[in-house]
């Protein structure tokens, strides 16, 4: 017998009780979105920025290589997008936009089509996010509920940049992916 | 070992178990205060719990719509009835791709498995690439805690560990100046992986996507830059639909750590062009744990660690003392299962508190199946001393009168012994506390006396 | 309540009855003063608790009949016990051919406090305690019982403890750093664990001494005997009453 069939026969040889489904309430939200996301953000390390900002940073040469995928920032973007994520192990900033944010908790939802690769977010050594500010939800509940039956072969809240507080409980910015979560909101 | 011993040891080492025991509470305290900004916080416990109810009814189906759909967007599922399938899967795939060398995330499931030994015999260099798991790691140890894994060590220990391993200045004990060392010594490794092994903190049987979620990034940091990655799940992480994961989402990383989300939760649902993902859909026990009914709901568990943060006794006896893969309450309850000879000790090593199932997010009766593997213990134990003692005990305190002759009696020789002759278990009480000081007489004399 | 009132019956822990009589007295005489009509079966042994906690609740078969057939009659049974009480109501044995009176049992049975608000429904006690009281709440009085809102959940504070102890003319309530921490007792963990329980039971005494209690009350006297035990022996000075004598001096 296969271990799927083994696996599957045991749990049904068991004829557990069938509960229904909760139904989940609609829960109140905060009735400023776009003030509480800010706070979500700042809170999870991420920072907040103005275009003008960012220009003004990548013009200043912070940033050598830049891989911008949205209109705003293209005329900055100095690399096109590879077809094998290990050739922008040096990339210094990547530039996307979010499809909208999630007030309590500063979370940003992407999927494919607005990633390039699904490496971009994480191997970037800065990532700049831009959002839409009438592109807000309350809470996660309303967040899955504007995902809907996406289909995106992969899809990815962003909440902050990297970090890690496994060394004694300390917080440290940057672990493996981006080193800054730049938000500007649009 | 008994978890009695290691606890003992553990805490000779007073001033780290005291730091032990406040980092934790600093956690603990951290998920009270972000939780109570949450109004419907006890709701949402509620749903977790409830929806978790009917995934274990269901627990067939869900598994096959998962299968399905995965399998319709071209994720490869495996089944594995044990640790030793599981791990022979994981060899497998990495013998087609002829692969020595891969990057591994936080998976509690591939520690159960013991994946990393199996996978080093056959001479395939593992990276665990979360931090906390690299420095255990560096160390030949196990994580001692599932969510903060390396919370057992003081920097000052990390400091020499890092300069020996990856050369750091010796005596530099920042933690930003070690993380940076890490992070350069992991990028290393991630650019050189063809294959990626991550855990799953959701299946969803609607869609059979995957979701995975860390702070570090290094889950994505692996399998967006590997050919292959390799999913490995325990049949219990199943959920039934997609908006089900908001609930789980606002739960889980409040509970985790006190934040309101993790940085990365990434929705695996098909490959990248090109590339390939693998999913195994792991059993080692979990059905053997859903026929048995009172311990039914532990497979609700999340992985958290809330109860081990919250735990008085895993914050002053640390993650080893428990000698199980997971340690702390929720191990309490779901290893005995596993091998009830060997985890005799930890359904005991509880004062039954009950802190636990209050912090749980998904509400399990944590202590309560503790006092029921009791139970179980006690009678596979049969009778042993301290059985017929206790059936001795119940002998006494059926019967008045002697009760009241043993009372009188264990009074006067409290009184008039030296303490090293009073019997065992008080001698052990007596040895850092002091015994009550005796009355002349007990209420039941009083009350006789004075309203008899 | 009036003399006609219900019959009340004093359930004494054993090891208070053996150990702590004049945390019985004070349970006793409070009761009366409150207007009680209070009795104390004396054939009443121990509930068999720290058999259940041990793993042997089957083996409490006998106990637990003879504790249903001695207090089966009564109106209301009180003990001055968080702990004692919940194991009657939860971790007793089905005893056969008693299960209506077991089942009747399980609500007629009270922690003292609980009492006094639920059912006497005072909503005040008038007296004069002029002490600093650090509160020790018993895991199972506080958890099991809920006789004070828990720090893990979300829910409005209260404490049935505090309502009762707050108006005592000069009474200074101490406000602990881990409000419902656990002191380490446990029954045979105490025993079995000892040095996670010496432990535990330090850092507890620690926190009541570092917000200036003067003295240690609570609801569980297991819990204050091993507080007491290890305050003893490390030569601390803080004092240990039960929450029964301190009301009942309160008013007296």
């Amino acid at each position: 017998m296969s271990s799927r069939s083994e696996i599957l026969g045991k749990i049904k040889s068991l004829k557990l009780e069938q509960k229904p489904l909760p139904e989940t309430p609609v829960f109140a939200v905060s009735n400023n979105l776009e003030e509480s996301f800010v706070k979500s953000i700042l809170s999870n390390k991420g920072e907040i920025w103005t275009l003008q900002e960012l220009e003004g940073k990548i013009q200043s040469g912070s940033f050598p290589k830049v891989y911008a995928k949205v209109p705003e920032f293209k005329s900055f973007s100095n690399q096109e997008l590879p077809s094998d994520p290990h050739e922008f192990a040096d990339l210094d900033l990547a530039i996307i936009r979010g499809q909208f944010g999630v007030a309590e908790n500063g979370a940003i939802w992407l999927e494919d089509s607005d990633l390039g690769l699904r490496a971009v977010p994480f191997i970037a050594e800065h990532l700049a996010i831009l959002l839409d500010r009438n592109q807000l939800v309350g809470n996660m509940h309303q967040a899955y509920q504007k995902v809907g039956m996406a289909e995106s072969g992969f899809g990815l809240f962003i909440a902050g940049p990297s970090k890690t507080a496994d060394i004694e409980q300390s917080l440290v910015i940057g672990a493996h992916g981006a080193r800054s979560l730049l938000l500007i909101l649009t | 070992m008994s978890h009695p011993v290691q606890a003992a040891e553990f805490l000779q080492d007073a001033a780290k178990a005291k730091w032990h025991d406040e980092t934790l509470w600093f956690v603990r305290d951290k998920r009270d205060k972000i939780s109570h900004t949450i109004p419907e916080w006890e709701q949402l416990r509620e749903l977790a719990s409830k929806i978790k109810d009917n995934v274990l009814g269901n627990l067939d189906i869900y598994l096959e719509d998962f299968e399905r759909n995965a399998t319709k967007n071209g994720i490869k599922v495996h089944w594995a009835k044990d640790a030793e399938e599981h791990n022979a899967i994981v060899l497998s795939i990495l013998q087609e791709k002829n692969c020595k060398a891969i990057v591994k995330s936080k998976s509690i499931l591939t520690e159960e498995c013991h994946l990393n030994p199996y996978l080093e015999k056959s001479g395939i260099e593992v990276v665990d690439t979360d931090l906390g798991e690299r420095i255990v790691q560096f160390l030949n140890q196990p994580p001692s805690h599932i969510v903060l894994p390396a919370i057992h060590l003081k920097k000052g220990e990390i400091s020499d560990l890092f300069h020996e391993k990856l050369h750091t200045e010796k005596g530099n004990d920042d933690p930003t100046y070690l993380t940076q060392a890490a992070r350069v010594h992991l990028r290393e490794k991630f650019l050189g992986a063809k294959v990626a092994i991550t855990g799953v903190n959701f299946g969803i049987a609607e869609t059979g996507e995957f979701v995975v979620c860390t702070n570090e990034g290094n889950a994505d940091m692996g399998v967006h830059l590997a050919d292959v990655h390799i999913a490995c799940m325990g049949i219990e992480k199943i959920i039934p639909k997609r908006q089900h994961l908001s609930v789980f989402l606002r739960l889980l990383a409040r509970s985790a750590t006190g934040q309101s989300i993790t940085n990365y939760t990434s929705h695996f649902r098909s490959p990248a062009a090109g590339r390939e993902m693998h999913i195994i859909l792991v059993d080692n026990g979990r059905t053997a744990q859903l026929g048995r009914e009172t311990f039914r709901n532990s497979l609700k568990c999340i992985r958290c660690g809330a109860c081990m943060n919250t735990c008085p006794i895993y914050r002053r006896s640390g993650g080893f003392s428990y000698e199980s893969t997971v340690p702390g309450p929720i191990g309490s309850i779901l290893s005995p299962g596993l091998d009830l000879k060997k985890y005799s000790t930890l359904p005991f090593a509880s004062t039954l508190c009950g802190s636990c199932s209050d912090v749980c997010p998904v509400k399990i009766n944590i202590h309560e199946q503790l006092y029921a593997w009791r139970q179980e213990i006690t009678k596979a134990q049969g009778t042993s001393p301290k059985s017929l003692s206790m059936s001795l005990g119940n002998g006494i305190f059926k019967s008045p009168l002697a009760y009241k002759i043993s009372g009188t009696l264990m009074r006067a020789a409290l009184k008039t012994l030296p303490d090293s002759l009073i019997y065992n278990p008080l001698n052990t009480y007596g040895k850092s506390r002091d015994l009550p000081e005796l009355p002349k007489e007990s209420f039941k004399d009083w009350y006789k006396k004075n309203r008899g | 309540m009036k003399p006609e009132s219900p019959h009340i019956a004093l359930f004494i822990p054993c090891y208070v009855d053996q150990f702590y009589p004049e945390v019985g007295v004070s349970t006793l005489e409070l009761l009366e003063k409150l207007g009680c009509k209070v009795s104390y079966p004396q054939g009443q042994t121990c509930c068999g608790q720290p058999m259940a906690n041990a793993g042997f609740e089957r083996n409490t078969v006998g106990t637990t009949r003879h504790f249903i057939e001695t207090f089966k009659d009564y109106d209301y049974v009180v003990a001055p016990s968080g702990s004692c009480v919940l194991h009657v109501k939860e971790h007793t044995p089905s005893i056969p051919g008693l299960e209506k009176e077991q089942a009747e049992l399980h609500h007629k049975v009270y922690e003292l406090t609980e009492f006094i608000t639920d059912v006497l429904k005072v909503e005040r006690i008038d007296g004069s305690y002029p002490h600093r009281v650090g509160y020790h709440a018993s895991c199972h009085g506080q958890r099991g019982l809920r006789l004070a809102s828990s720090s893990e959940l979300n829910e409005e504070p209260f404490s049935k403890a505090k309502k009762l102890l707050e108006n005592l003319a000069g009474l200074e309530w101490v406000q602990l750093s881990r409000t419902d921490e656990c002191c380490g007792f446990g029954g045979t963990f105490a025993v079995t664990e000892e040095a996670l329980s010496i432990q535990m039971g330090k850092d507890r005494l620690e926190d009541h001494m570092v917000h200036g209690a003067e003295i240690l009350t609570g609801g569980d006297m297991s819990c204050i005997m091993h507080l007491q035990g290890i305050a003893s022996r490390n030569k601390q000075t803080l004092q240990f009453k039960h929450i029964a004598e301190i009301l009942n001096e309160a008013i007296s």
